[in-house]
Order: structure tokens, then C-alpha cells, then sequence
């Protein structure tokens, strides 16, 4: 009888680094194993001592895709255990640099990371002769995101101007109204990358499992509300860790974790089950063409789920600048007084929710940090629908076999470097 | 033939990598006639050993690392150090005052036995290193200036003055005149004052100019009321692996 031995070693178009390894016998799998061996950087321990000004700026570096999200989750843990509620205006800055990251991170997954799989080829670069356009698209809607994050915060790696307590520099209207009109263009773009996925075929895959999110009622959150699980109901973010019970295993320096089941997932997928109501009108209408309806339990469909949020983050941003505008930009003082406490900030990073949850002493220094990462909260959920996709696949080609259990990783869109930067804090 | 450029990840956050595709449209079409991109593991499947021009990002902070690295600059004719974890230690470095047990300790508690850590440090601890490209993150338009400067057999022109040249001519406020601390009299420039322009201090990414002149920043500090705990705790940010500034 054959034998199957399919062993990638740093899973390619991902950030960070993941390993597949199975071994199979007999048609019987003797191993399989989703390893995560990132190197780890030790955040925790790092943000211990800083003054409260300088954590957002350091948590954000750990992830270069997701930097917004950490960056704001930083500011939100701090400035709930500093006691400072921010200003409307400050939030809807901040809901506009949160989109510009959403879509850039969701186009850079779908189209350069993701798209190659289904198109048969091992990268964007070959594209650029055979799909120019879809290319070129692409990156316009790349560099869209990036201008939107550099009119609010000088850039979208590594953002600067939003800190505790709000924008230490305020957009210029002019820029707004242009990148306005740009979004508006965007929309063009991506109904065309919706006729592409059409054309695709998602492999037909299903496992039913417990899906979290951040659940806000008045609209489809991406840094406020309460926690929201398929199973549980609606639990506040300071039970964060009854949801989470992290776990440590031997092949990853990331963290596990698991909920009600075995694991669960977050990311767009979780999002759109728990939230799908509360999509734009466009968006709804991308989900309803790419036949993603809610619940769906197919892991692949991670990427349309991704292209569905696309269409939402840019309608969205079109409603936010409007709101701004109208509304007019004022300085704000943003005087703060330190004080020691507790906070935990929780936002939908593009893989998924993100919890910061931060102790600072009488003198704004941070004593104690604990960070749980989207793709630590996937890392468990990857390995449980390889265990149940590979006996259905297991008669297949090795390499098929290999490819196939690679795009199941590239769905999750694994964040790999964050999660393993970032895992639990136990002090002495 | 082209030449063969590679792209290697070491302890980072990948945020350099990512913003090297950060380009206009024309600009990768451009680079990729110019250049053969051979080996980059975020966006590619393909890897081939044969290059010419190493690009590394990250710091060295696993023994592991260490053999990686010298046989990707056994392999490489010119190793560029790509963003601040890689050209100075970083970030990362911040773990070094701690010891690599408590470290350990502090995240992973009662398991820290399963993993390997050693303090962290810059790529040319380990290996000879031709060239830096600065920053964290780089702008992309200093990585394809250095990118062209090597094909055309130059050496990149980077500055060796301090940022607050060019936030003088970004007409900013300077940051001390605001009442608080910033790098800038000792911090090498390039970066265009990207951060005081934002409305934040330096924060040192660029790791220090040659021969920095440390009295004159403890002068400003002086006439601005500022102690050198104060700006060291700043400078520990990117700059624990430099050891300066005492």
C-alpha cells in the first residue's frame, strides 16, 4: 500500500513560519502535525517597564501586516486602565485607519498570497505577465490602503500619529476628499476581483466548529463590543481568558487555545457567521454573487469571507470620511492624567480578535501585559481540520495531497510571526 | 542574466519585507525586469539557493539562527540588512536586560523549558555585512535607491547626519521646544523626519551617525531640564545592542 509522507518545512506565503507534517501508512495517518516554530521575540517581558506613551508604539511592532490593530488594541488596553474615555471625533479617526489596514491586509491575502493557489502558479511575480490587470489592480487597491493610513497616521506600517487619548496630527481635508473619491473607484475594482472569484473553484470541505468575534450592536465591529461566540452567547472582554484558556505544546512556541469544543476559529469567516446582519448594502450583495451564506463551516471560504469584508471597509470608509467631514476637524486637548489599573483592549485584527490586557503602576509604567493573538486562537482549529479534511483526501496524489493542506493553512491567512511574539504572562 | 536578488527572514515582525511590495505599479514591473527575485518565502512558493544579493530582515535571537545565517552569506555575493531589528538588534533587543531566563519565564512560565533563546543582536554580530538599509520600517524608496545603487556597482549613498538636518527642513517645531524628549541631534538621518512631521518625537530606528556628539545632546538636555535617564530610557527602545549614550 502507499505511503504518504508530506513534510513542508516553512509554509510559504504566510507571514511567519509554519510547518505541515504528515505521515501516512497504509491508508492509517501516523502523524499529523500543524507546527508553528516562530522565533520568539518576547513582547511581554519587553513592554514591562515602559512609560504608557511608548507601549502602542513598541506592541505595534509586534506584527508588521496587522501593526494598526496592535497598535490600537494597545491604546484601547491603555487607555482603559488610564480611565480616558475618547472623543467621537478620535473614534471615528481611528474606525478610518482601522479599514485602511482591514483592506490592505485582506488584499494582500486574497490577491497575492491566496489567488496563485487557484490560479495554478507559486507567486504574484508570474502573474504580472499573465493577469496584469487583476495585478495592477491589486496593487492599486494596496496603495489605497497605504495613502488612506498615511494621511491619518504618516503610514500604515508602524502607524505615528494615533496614541493614547487620540491623533497627535489631524488629516487634511483636502486629502479626505480625494481619497474619497478613490474608494468610490475601489468599489469598480473590486466587483471585477469578484467576477475572477467566481471563475475559482473552493475546494468542497466542511467541519463545524465554535466561532468567535467581537459583537457590537450597532454595527459590524472591528474595535468595539463585547466577545460574541457561536456556542456561548455573548461574553464581556474581561472574561477574555475563560474564552481563551491558552495552552502550551511541545512542536510551537505558540500558544493553543480552546473554547465550549476542541477549538475554535476567529477571522473574517467567524465574523461574517456572528455579524453578517450588519454588512453594507455592497458587501451583502458580494456575499449573495460569491455564495457565501451564513453559517458557513467551509474553512477555505476564509478568503471570500476576506473579499466580501473588502467591499464593507471601503463603503465604510466612504460613511466615516463623510461623517468627518461634516462634522469638521478640531484639536482636541488630550491632556492625560496616569493612574494605576487594569485594562483590556479587544479588536478584530484581520485574522481575527486580539486581546491587549495591560496593568500600569501610579506612574503610568506598564507591570504586567498579556497579549492573545488571532492565529494562536486559529493554530488549534488548523490542526483539527487537518485531521478531519486528510482521510478524505488521503487516495490523492501526495502532492495534491501537500497542496491541498497548504491552502488550508494560506486560508486562515496565518499570522504566525504576531502569534508567537505574543503569548501569556506568568509572573513569579 | 539578471541579477538574483533573496529576501531572508530572521526574529521580526516582516514589516520591511511587506512594505518592499509597498510599490507603485510601474515600480515592480520596473524592478522585475531588472532584477530575478529567487527566494522570498511571504509571497512565493518557489526557493532556489542561487542568488546574488541577500536582503535580511530581523535580528539574531535563537542559536539556530546563527548556521542560517553564515550559509546564506557563504551563498550571497553582497548581504544587505534590511530595517532596524536586522542593522541595529531593534525592538527585540529591549528582551536583553532581562536574563534569557526570566525572559523565558515571563511568557511561556512553567514551559519555558521547550524553548531557545539568546540575547538578541544585530546581523553584523554574526556575519559580515556589505550594506544597511535603515529604519523600521525602511521606506521604500531608500530600498530601491540601495537596490539600484548595486546594480549600477555603487555604494548607496546613506546620510551620516543627525535627523534634526532634515526636520529643520521639514520646518517642524522642534520636539524639545514642545517639552518633550526626542533622538534627533544623535539619530543618522534618511528618514525624512517621517516621525516629529507626524506629530511624534525621533525614536531612533536609524541607529546612531558615526561619532555622535553625545555632549551636545546632553546639552540640549540640560537647557531643556531633561535628564539622561529620560533619553536613555527612550534610546533603549531601538539601541540596547549600541550600549551608547552612558
Amino acid at each position: 500500500m502507499k505511503q504518504i509522507n508530506v513534510n513542508v518545512h516553512q509554509i510559504t506565503r504566510v507571514e511567519g513560519h509554519g510547518n505541515i507534517v504528515l505521515n501516512a501508512k497504509n491508508g492509517r495517518i501516523e502523524e499529523l502535525r500543524w507546527e508553528a516554530p516562530e522565533s520568539p521575540r518576547f513582547f511581554e517581558a519587553m513592554l514591562r517597564g515602559r512609560y504608557y506613551q511608548d507601549v502602542p508604539y513598541i506592541a505595534s511592532r509586534i506584527c508588521g501586516i496587522c501593526s494598526i490593530a496592535h497598535s490600537t488594541a494597545s491604546i484601547q488596553a491603555t487607555e482603559a486602565a488610564l480611565g480616558i474615555q475618547p472623543s467621537a471625533q478620535t473614534l471615528l479617526l481611528r474606525k478610518l485607519l482601522y479599514n485602511a489596514e482591514m483592506l490592505e491586509s485582506h488584499v494582500l491575502h486574497v490577491l497575492f498570497l491566496a489567488a496563485p493557489d487557484f490560479l495554478g502558479v507559486g507567486s504574484v511575480f508570474p502573474l504580472v505577465e499573465t493577469h496584469r490587470d487583476v495585478v495592477l489592480m491589486a496593487l492599486r487597491l494596496k496603495r489605497l490602503a497605504y495613502n488612506l493610513a498615511e494621511i491619518l497616521a504618516g503610514r500604515k506600517t508602524h502607524p505615528l500619529s494615533c496614541v493614547v487619548g487620540g491623533f497627535v496630527k489631524l488629516p487634511n481635508v483636502n486629502e479626505l476628499e480625494t481619497i474619497r473619491e478613490r474608494l468610490g473607484h475601489a468599489l469598480v475594482d473590486l466587483d471585477t476581483v469578484v467576477e475572477l472569484f467566481k471563475t475559482l473553484k473552493v475546494p468542497d470541505f466542511i467541519r463545524e466548529t465554535e466561532y468567535i468575534a467581537l459583537k457590537d450592536p450597532k454595527e459590524y465591529a472591528f474595535i468595539t463590543g463585547e466577545i460574541a461566540s457561536t456556542d456561548a452567547g455573548t461574553i464581556p472582554l474581561s472574561d477574555y481568558l475563560e474564552v481563551t484558556n491558552e495552552f502550551c505544546v511541545p512542536h510551537s512556541t505558540a500558544k493553543y487555545t480552546k473554547n465550549k469544543r476542541d477549538s475554535y476559529m476567529v477571522g473574517a469567516l467567524a465574523r461574517f457567521n456572528i455579524n453578517h446582519n450588519q454588512l453594507l448594502p455592497r458587501a451583502k450583495q458580494a456575499a449573495k454573487e460569491l455564495e457565501l451564506v451564513a453559517p458557513c463551516h467551509n474553512p477555505f471560504m476564509i478568503t471570500v469571507a476576506q473579499l466580501v469584508e473588502t467591499f464593507h471597509v471601503v463603503e465604510g470608509s466612504i460613511n466615516l470620511i463623510d461623517q468627518i467631514l461634516d462634522r469638521g476637524l478640531k484639536e482636541e486637548n488630550n491632556r492625560i492624567r496616569v493612574r494605576a489599573g487594569r485594562g483590556i483592549g479587544a479588536v478584530e485584527a484581520p485574522r481575527g480578535i486580539l486581546f491587549h490586557d495591560y496593568t500600569y503602576d501610579e506612574n503610568g509604567v506598564l507591570t504586567k501585559a498579556n497579549c492573545i493573538i488571532p492565529t494562536n486562537q486559529n493554530h488549534n482549529n488548523i490542526q483539527k481540520d487537518m485531521e478531519a479534511l486528510v482521510p478524505t483526501i488521503l487516495n490523492r496524489p501526495e502532492n495534491e495531497i501537500k497542496h491541498t493542506l497548504e491552502m488550508l493553512v494560506r486560508a486562515y491567512d496565518p499570522c504566525i510571526s504576531c502569534s508567537t511574539h505574543l503569548l501569556s504572562i506568568t509572573i513569579k | 542574466m539578471k541579477p538574483k536578488v533573496a529576501f531572508f527572514d530572521f526574529t521580526s515582525c516582516e514589516g520591511c519585507q511587506l512594505d518592499a511590495l509597498n510599490l507603485e505599479a510601474e515600480e515592480l514591473i520596473d524592478l522585475l525586469n531588472t532584477v530575478g527575485i529567487v527566494n522570498f518565502r511571504e509571497v512565493m512558493t518557489e526557493r532556489e539557493d542561487n542568488y546574488d544579493i541577500a536582503f535580511i530582515e530581523g535580528s539574531i535571537s535563537r542559536e539556530s539562527e546563527i548556521p542560517r545565517l553564515q550559509k546564506i552569506r557563504s551563498q550571497a555575493k553582497i548581504v544587505v540588512a534590511l530595517g532596524a531589528c536586522a542593522c541595529i538588534g531593534g525592538v527585540n533587543c529591549l528582551k536583553n536586560h532581562l536574563s534569557m531566563e526570566e525572559a523565558l519565564e515571563i511568557v511561556y512560565g512553567n514551559d519555558a523549558k521547550y524553548y531557545d533563546t539568546i540575547p538578541a543582536r544585530p546581523i553584523n554580530a554574526v556575519v559580515t555585512t556589505d550594506y544597511y538599509v535603515r529604519g523600521c520600517p525602511p521606506t521604500t524608496t531608500e530600498l530601491l535607491g540601495v537596490i539600484k545603487a548595486l546594480l549600477l556597482g555603487k555604494k548607496p549613498d546613506i546620510p551620516n547626519y543627525p535627523v534634526c538636518v532634515e526636520c529643520k527642513m521639514a520646518d517642524n517645531v522642534c520636539v524639545f521646544e514642545r517639552g518633550m524628549t526626542c533622538l534627533g541631534p544623535v539619530i543618522r538621518a534618511g528618514c525624512n523626519a517621517i516621525c516629529i512631521n507626524n506629530g511624534r518625537h525621533c525614536w531612533g530606528c536609524r541607529g546612531l551617525v558615526d561619532d555622535p556628539n553625545v555632549d551636545s545632546e546632553k546639552d540640549i538636555l540640560q537647557k531643556y531640564g531633561l535628564t539622561v535617564a529620560q533619553v536613555v530610557e527612550k534610546f533603549k527602545i531601538y539601541n540596547t545592542y549600541a550600549e551608547v549614550a552612558k
